[in-house]
């Protein structure tokens, strides 16, 4: 009686950790930060590149209107792909395009511009890549649409063409 | 007098080991408690990545701010989730992690305490 009560336990037991690890084996360890909604976006003062002014972000988002801030850098790849896509969301009159240019120096930042044109109404500078963490980023390109100081949409890494029609159909 | 001059040369090297005390070690306390997020297994105090190094500047700047460490923690947390730090508070996600240990110490004392009764 003893001895079939150990064996059931033990057999028990080893199917609990095969469940757990074959379970764990499976899920992914790359961990993306939970996307909050409705966060209020955060205050902070930033230069502007190109121009000399600074200023702090409750006069760039204004309420009842809709901000699309990109984070991104003329280095990052994947900016470089979705870039046409915010050219292209640029012709939209109810959404401003505001860009924050990551950990990038002046001259390439401007020259990778240039080369591919602006849609950012707006670009703030963030040196030293604190603003974007204030923001809850963690690399580039990362994309935030906001509306009434609040952010409604996230978007982290490049934007694809169903973002796009999402990110239409949201400002509507 | 050569043993005077011994003892002075080697107080002298005694004493410069002091100049290498630890300057950031609020900060240091702080960021080992804060999991970098695109260097995954590594904290922010080991890490050398551009976002840890974008964490510890931001770090500095709200111990500047004159924020505690819980109020930084908080911070991070509401915007990275508690993902982030390394000792997660109680919560509803966690308190199977908290309680585990006590749930396993309290049975594995029930089964000893039982076998000595049994014996006794």
């Amino acid at each position: 009686m003893k001895n079939k009560l150990i064996l059931s336990s033990t057999i028990l037991i080893f199917v609990i950790i095969f469940v757990v690890f074959y379970k764990s084996l499976k899920d992914t360890n790359i961990y993306t930060p939970e996307v909050k909604f409705n966060n209020n976006i955060p205050t902070f003062s930033a230069e502007f590149l190109l121009s000399t002014d600074k200023l702090s972000s409750n006069t760039i988002f204004e309420r009842d209107k809709y901000y699309l801030l990109n984070i991104w850098a003329s280095w990052c790849v994947p900016c470089r792909d979705e870039h046409s896509l915010l050219m292209n969301l640029n012709k939209n009159e109810k959404l401003t395009l505001i860009g924050m240019n990551y950990k990038d120096s002046k001259k390439n930042a401007k020259s990778f511009l240039d080369e591919l044109g602006n849609p950012y109404r707006k670009i703030i500078v963030d040196k030293n890549g604190t603003t974007a963490i204030e923001w809850g980023a963690f690399g580039v390109p990362e994309t935030f649409i906001i509306y009434n100081n609040k952010t409604i949409k996230k978007y982290i890494g490049p934007l694809t063409q169903e973002n796009l029609l999402e990110i239409q159909n949201l400002i509507k | 007098m050569k043993i005077l001059k011994v003892f002075i040369i080697i107080f002298l090297l005694f004493s410069f080991n002091n100049l290498y005390a630890n300057e950031n070690n609020e900060r240091n306390e702080i960021t080992k408690n804060l999991r970098c997020l695109i260097c995954q297994g590594q904290s922010v105090y080991d890490s050398d990545s551009d976002f840890a190094n974008s964490m510890k500047i931001l770090v500095d700047k709200k111990l500047d701010e004159g924020l505690s460490d819980k109020e930084i923690y908080n911070f991070f947390k509401e915007k990275y989730g508690d993902w982030i730090l390394y000792d997660p508070r109680l919560n509803k996600n966690t308190y199977l992690l908290w309680l585990l240990p006590i749930l396993i110490f309290l049975i594995g004392g029930a089964i000893i305490i039982k076998s000595f009764i049994l014996k006794k």
